[in-house]
């Protein structure tokens, strides 16, 4: 069965013009803004939306701080991949006539902490089984299942160094990456970054930063009318597992991803050999490699030497198997890693896939790709989306 | 006497399906919910079993044995951990089947001195009058 194949097309996607330590914006005002800047990315004004997705503001709080009453409410939150299930949640709202133009929103005061939330109660079964125990935030969560993947597998700490040292080759080709001008960082670099919560360093950690981003969505057989060139879903999928990553039922292979990403190739009708480019959410620098192996990139236990697979180019720079000039281009815009993490990343992931896709990615543009996957999980490897998308 | 200073780290708040288990750890028992309709252990405790969907549970002591599944040394403290850093988050794999998250009480919380699935014991921590924190230590394997 082919489900929603290609029903459905992104015809909007924007950010705010800034990322990074943005005192000036609230949680809402850079949803404001991201929306407003997708809207005109499409040729929209607010009032046109009639589907609004977004989590980090509730879709009550803005409807009304955009002044617009949509007909098709989601606010699904599972974490940073929240943005991918949302555009399988339009792509099914639109195909079943909820509504016409889908607006996905993300913002977030993740540096700035604006009007931001408090994490959950103490009487949570988070709150009762791992805030007890100093679990002080995603590096030491998501940090967790890293030494049983060492211990089944023999990865190492200086293979998954070559993850941050990839992603940022990227940055450096991306002027709105935060880290674009912090120079290029080698395997060595990250191994002798400050210690965090062992195995990660801080080169392994994502950066924490303020910003928003959004994507408008209509039906493919009018996505031609608009003046951005169309990038279609092909296929997508959702899942969720558990909250707490103590409670992951193998800590070497994520059940949500695998979920997720076998209905996405499933409804695309394409496998990983197909695609052309790759985001992989990467909170962390061990976070896509799992990733790589659960949506069948590479074989179970097989990323590690997979991503320190490197080469040498001619004037002695490293070529990365997953930077710029290797085989499998990930993450081209510097990633949560050297790019941009507001707390709940997805969006910019999928961002990245549309400007690559309609080929206005600059200096690292990717050339000749037709498709992209988007793949994240929602918090550690407990919920998980996936996107695949194509320009044609 | 002036006594320790008072805890400052994050305190649980039971609910009804888990005060069993606070309330055995105050007593020094580490408390399981077991399913009667399939006959396994959960945790953390719910109202219901996650391996059949029964709710006819009992609750019985734990061995308290277990081992190493996973772990971390955290050196970004959480608030109230400031004076104990590094230390050890850990997934403990229990002699029963559940695994749970808890801190590794060790003096030597590195890499070399903690190996993956190292057998451990529960040792209960009374942080407040109200709260005791189950944790585990390693055993020494017997000679
Ligand atoms: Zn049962």
């Amino acid at each position: 069965m082919s489900g929603l194949r290609r029903k459905v097309a992104i015809v909007g996607a924007a950010e705010t013009d800034r990322l990074g330590t943005l005192p000036e914006h609230s949680r809402l005002s850079l949803h404001a803004e991201a929306a407003r800047k997708a809207l005109a990315d499409a040729g929209l004004k607010p009032s046109d939306v009639d589907g609004l997705f977004s989590t980090v503001a509730g879709p009550n709080e803005l409807s009304e701080y955009l002044g617009i009453v949509p007909r098709y409410v989601d606010g699904t939150g599972v974490g940073g991949c929240s943005y991918m299930i949302f555009v399988r949640h339009a792509v099914a709202a639109i195909a079943a006539g909820y509504c016409d133009v889908a607006l996905i929103v993300h913002g977030e005061s993740g540096r700035s902490w604006i009007d931001m939330e408090a994490p959950g109660t103490p009487a949570s079964p988070a709150g009762q089984f791992e805030a007890p125990y100093g679990v002080a935030g995603a590096p030491t969560s998501y940090s967790l299942p890293v030494l049983r993947h060492f211990h089944e597998f023999g990865t190492t700490k200086r293979q998954m160094s070559h993850v941050p040292a990839a992603t940022r080759e990227w940055a450096l080709l991306n002027p709105k990456a935060i880290m674009h001008k912090a120079g290029p960082i080698t395997p060595d670099d990250v191994m002798a970054s400050r210690i965090v919560c062992y195995p990660f360093n801080l080169l392994d950690c994502c950066l924490v930063a303020d910003g928003g981003g959004a994507l408008v969505l209509v039906a493919a057989e009018r996505a031609r009318d608009f003046p951005r060139p169309p990038v279609y879903v092909l296929g997508s999928g959702e899942a969720t597992a558990h909250r707490q990553v103590a409670m992951m039922r193998d800590f070497t292979t994520s059940d949500s991803s695998r979920v997720a990403s076998a209905d996405a190739f499933r409804e695309a009708g394409l496998g990983p050999a197909d695609i052309d480019h790759l985001m992989l959410y990467d909170a962390f620098s061990f976070t896509p490699m799992l990733f790589l192996e659960d949506l069948g990139f590479v074989a179970r236990g097989e990323s590690g030497p997979f991503v320190a697979d490197t080469s040498k180019r001619a004037d002695g720079r490293t070529i990365y198997p997953t930077g710029p000039g290797g085989k499998l281009p990930m993450n081209t815009n510097g990633g949560g890693l050297s790019y941009c993490h507001t707390g709940r990343y997805g969006m910019f992931a999928l961002l990245e896939a549309v400007y690559q896709l309609r080929g206005e990615a600059g200096a690292r543009q990717v050339p000749d790709i037709e498709t992209s996957l988007v793949h994240g999980p929602g918090r550690q490897f407990a919920a998980a989306g996936t996107v695949i998308l194509a320009n044609r | 006497m002036s006594g320790e200073p008072p805890y400052r780290g994050a305190l649980p708040r039971p609910t009804p399906e888990t005060r069993p288990y606070w309330d055995g750890a105050k007593a020094g028992r580490l408390m399981l919910p077991w399913c009667k309709a399939c006959a396994r252990p959960h945790f953390y405790p719910r109202s219901i079993c996650p391996h059949c969907g029964a709710a006819d549970l009992e609750w019985r002591q734990a061995s308290g044995r277990g081992t190493v599944y996973s772990y971390v040394i955290n050196h970004k403290p959480a608030r109230g951990f400031e004076d104990k850093v590094p230390y050890v988050i850990a997934v403990i794999a229990l002699a029963e089947g559940p695994r749970m998250l808890t801190n590794l009480v060790t003096d030597t919380p590195t890499p070399e001195a903690i190996r993956i699935d190292m057998p451990v014991e529960v040792v209960f921590d009374a942080v407040t009058p109200e709260i005791t924190l189950p944790k585990f230590r390693p055993v020494e394997a017997p000679r």
